[in-house]
């Protein structure tokens, strides 16, 4: 499987989230940043603006302590 | 079947623990209950039970624990100061609403004490000895033949109500041998089914045993229920033994090996024509508030016997009727009452009321 | 097709826990390999006073919580009654190591054939803060807020060497919980405790090194750095003990 085909999308649940940036720290394309929004509980939540370039490593799945990320190849 | 053996109370009572199905005991090591754990250790594998000596009483009374929140039948010995160290997990044994059977062989207190017998953990059991609002239903033996029998309707009283049961006897309870003829064993397969027990969600959904509830409502819900279950456990398992009671004048009340020496003379006194009778409280939780109903009609005085500083008095206090007049005899620290001691105070008393 | 999803024997609930907490990843890596090892069905937690008194919410399976310290005597009656069950204790330092210390010795001692997880993040967590008995020296904590003296309250206590020296039969492993490399080896230990408790090899216990921010008045990030300068250099990393018949 050739990763440098695959499209993968960074779904990150933002109500789970708590803005600890362990995900955006680890990402090797730094892909993920605390957004400027809220959640419903108060944290800037991570986000992805761009998975385009996601090589499906699952560092910041690997690193998330809320199970907050799930990585979804097609 | 009814062939009586010689046994002492703790053997008797561990014997009927394994009649009455249980398959696992936890125990240290502590006089005067320790010949329990003893015949634990060689009995429990002859009927493929689990026995372990534990590093400490805490150890134990959690072990009891694990092995009830898995649907064993599961019961811890011990005696006063080691019951204490298991206080906090009875209340947390309460508060999951887990069966369990614990034995106290009480030996002279506070602290460490010595190892003569004693009543001074009526409140230990009665009243506490741990955290917050629960309760232990608590019988009292005054024969070897009722450390079986009781031991054996602990077990079932525990699955009954999902609370735990404590056989509260003493030292002399726990060492003395007398004939008894012991329950029968319990099939195995014709004790209480457990859905609540955690053994594997398989085929299932998933069983919690909490010690605490997530959410302070549910806290409070939770009491509400104990609350309930304790009213039902009130009404429906008071024990027992009434003696002369119908035209009594002087009612003593006192439980086992207290009762054991009263039993001893009242007859004699009843002969020489002192009007005394005898309450003998059997589940000493539920304290068999209903023994004393209608009594104000004769009884003049009561005269509570225990080996304490004054224990159940205040419960006898609290229950009779009206104002009669309740007289205490006793003293904590090993001290036992002998017949003569005894039947002096019912000659006192009953002068007092002639 | 996903690659990377949240184990199947973990619940909707949301992770309880503070921001950056390591509980959340050492709980995620037990319900991985509880999902590897199809032990949905048959596994018991055991889930003791301290944060990890919540992690029932986050699983699928049977649970019992215990009083403070007493899971590994909880998990000895339990595993004992049903040894075809897996049964695992997942406990914090203050359980494990001050008022547990006791329960914990002696299961490892009799090479009880069960599992537990010590979550180390030097710090009583639910309680506020306070010195646990794995804070390290000059470490503030509220109740020594100067930071940790050992003339006044000792040393810091290194669970898995005194479990290694104890336990006969047992597979002991000390990982972290701060990097993507680390996080993979403590799921290969997590899998190995596990598999020696399937195979009725002994004992088995992993000591997770785990930020608490909240505890170290740190930010995560600065939690995560914290560890790799100061704990995981007083705490080594690695496998302690192996039984025989493992690998």
């Amino acid at each position: 499987m050739n990763k440098a085909h695959k499209t993968i999308t960074i779904a990150i649940d933002d109500e789970r989230c708590k803005g600890c940036e362990y995900c955006c720290s680890v990402c090797p394309k730094q892909l993920i940043q605390l957004s400027d929004e809220y959640n419903s509980k108060g944290y800037h939540y991570a986000a992805v603006e761009n998975d385009e370039e996601c090589s499906g490593c699952r560092f910041c799945a690997i690193m998330c302590p809320e199970v907050a990320i799930e990585l979804i190849a097609d | 079947m009814n062939e009586k053996v010689l046994m002492t109370g703790n053997e008797a009572a561990a014997e009927a623990a394994i009649r009455a199905g249980c398959r696992f005991c936890s125990a240290y090591p502590i006089t005067p209950s320790s010949e329990f754990l003893e015949y634990m250790a060689h009995r429990l594998p002859q009927v493929e039970g689990i026995f372990i000596q534990s590093e400490s009483e805490i150890s134990a009374i959690n072990m009891l624990f694990g092995a009830s929140a898995a649907g064993k039948r599961a019961i811890v010995a011990s005696s006063a100061c080691g019951v204490a160290l298991m206080q906090e997990t009875i209340s947390y044994l309460a508060s999951t609403q887990l069966p369990g059977v614990i034995v106290n062989i009480s030996r002279a207190g506070p602290g460490l004490g010595r190892i003569t017998p004693t009543q001074a953990d009526y409140w230990q059991m009665t009243k506490g000895g741990g955290n917050g609002d629960y309760q232990l239903v608590v019988l009292g033996p005054a024969s070897v033949q009722e450390m079986a029998e009781l031991t054996y309707l602990a077990f079932d009283l525990a699955d009954k109500y999902r609370n735990p049961v404590a056989i509260l006897a003493d030292g002399m309870l726990g060492q003395m041998m007398e004939p008894v003829v012991l329950p029968k064993f319990r099939d195995l397969n014709s004790l209480p089914q457990k859905p609540w027990a955690v053994t594997g969600a398989k085929g299932r959904e998933r069983n919690l045993v909490l010690v605490a509830p997530y959410t302070d409502e549910e806290m409070i819900t939770l009491n509400e229920e104990l609350d309930r279950k304790y009213r039902v456990l009130e009404a429906a398992e008071q024990r027992w033994e009434p003696t002369f009671l119908d035209d009594a004048e002087l009612v003593i009340v006192a439980f086992g090996t207290a009762a054991r020496i009263a039993g001893d003379v009242i007859e004699r006194a009843r002969n020489e024509g002192i009007k005394v009778g005898m309450i003998r409280p059997i589940s000493l939780w539920p304290f068999p508030k209903d023994a004393f109903k209608n009594l104000e009609a004769h009884v003049r005085t009561y005269l509570v016997l225990e080996m304490s500083n004054g224990q159940i008095v205040d419960d006898v206090r609290l229950t009779r009727p009206g104002d009669t007049p309740v007289h205490h005899y006793g003293k904590g620290g090993g001290w036992k009452p002998t017949s003569k001691g005894v039947y002096e105070q019912i000659l006192q008393l009953w002068r007092c009321i002639a | 097709m996903k690659t990377f999803i949240r184990p199947s024997s973990m619940s909707e609930n949301h992770v309880p826990y503070c921001p950056g907490c390591g509980h959340g990843i050492a709980l995620r890596l037990i319900g991985e390999a509880i999902d590897e090892l199809n032990l949905l069905e048959t596994v018991i937690g055991i889930a003791p006073v301290g944060c990890a008194i919540r992690a029932w919410r986050l699983f699928k399976f049977d649970f019992t919580q215990a009083p403070h310290g007493r899971s590994p005597a909880v998990a000895t009656g339990l595993k004992r009654t049903l040894p075809e069950n897996t049964v695992f204790c997942y406990q914090g330092d203050g359980d494990s190591a001050a008022i547990g210390l006791g329960e914990l010795m002696h299961a490892a001692l009799r090479c009880e054939n069960f599992t537990v997880f010590m979550n180390n993040n030097a710090v009583y967590g639910a309680t506020g803060g306070q010195l646990a008995p794995t804070t390290l020296i000059d470490q503030p904590t509220v109740s020594y807020p100067s930071g940790r003296d050992p003339n006044v309250i000792g040393y810091p206590i290194k669970m898995t060497e005194i479990i290694a020296s104890v336990s006969k039969k047992a597979y002991i492993a000390r990982v972290a919980l701060n990097s993507v490399r680390n996080i993979r080896e403590a799921k290969k230990a997590v899998l190995k405790a596990f598999k020696t408790q399937q195979r009725r090899l002994g004992f088995s216990f992993v000591e997770m090194l785990s930020a608490c921010p909240t505890g170290w008045n740190m930010k995560p990030l600065d939690a995560l750095k914290w560890m790799e300068e100061k704990m995981i250099p007083e705490y080594p990393l690695g496998e302690y003990a192996v039984t025989e018949g493992l690998e």
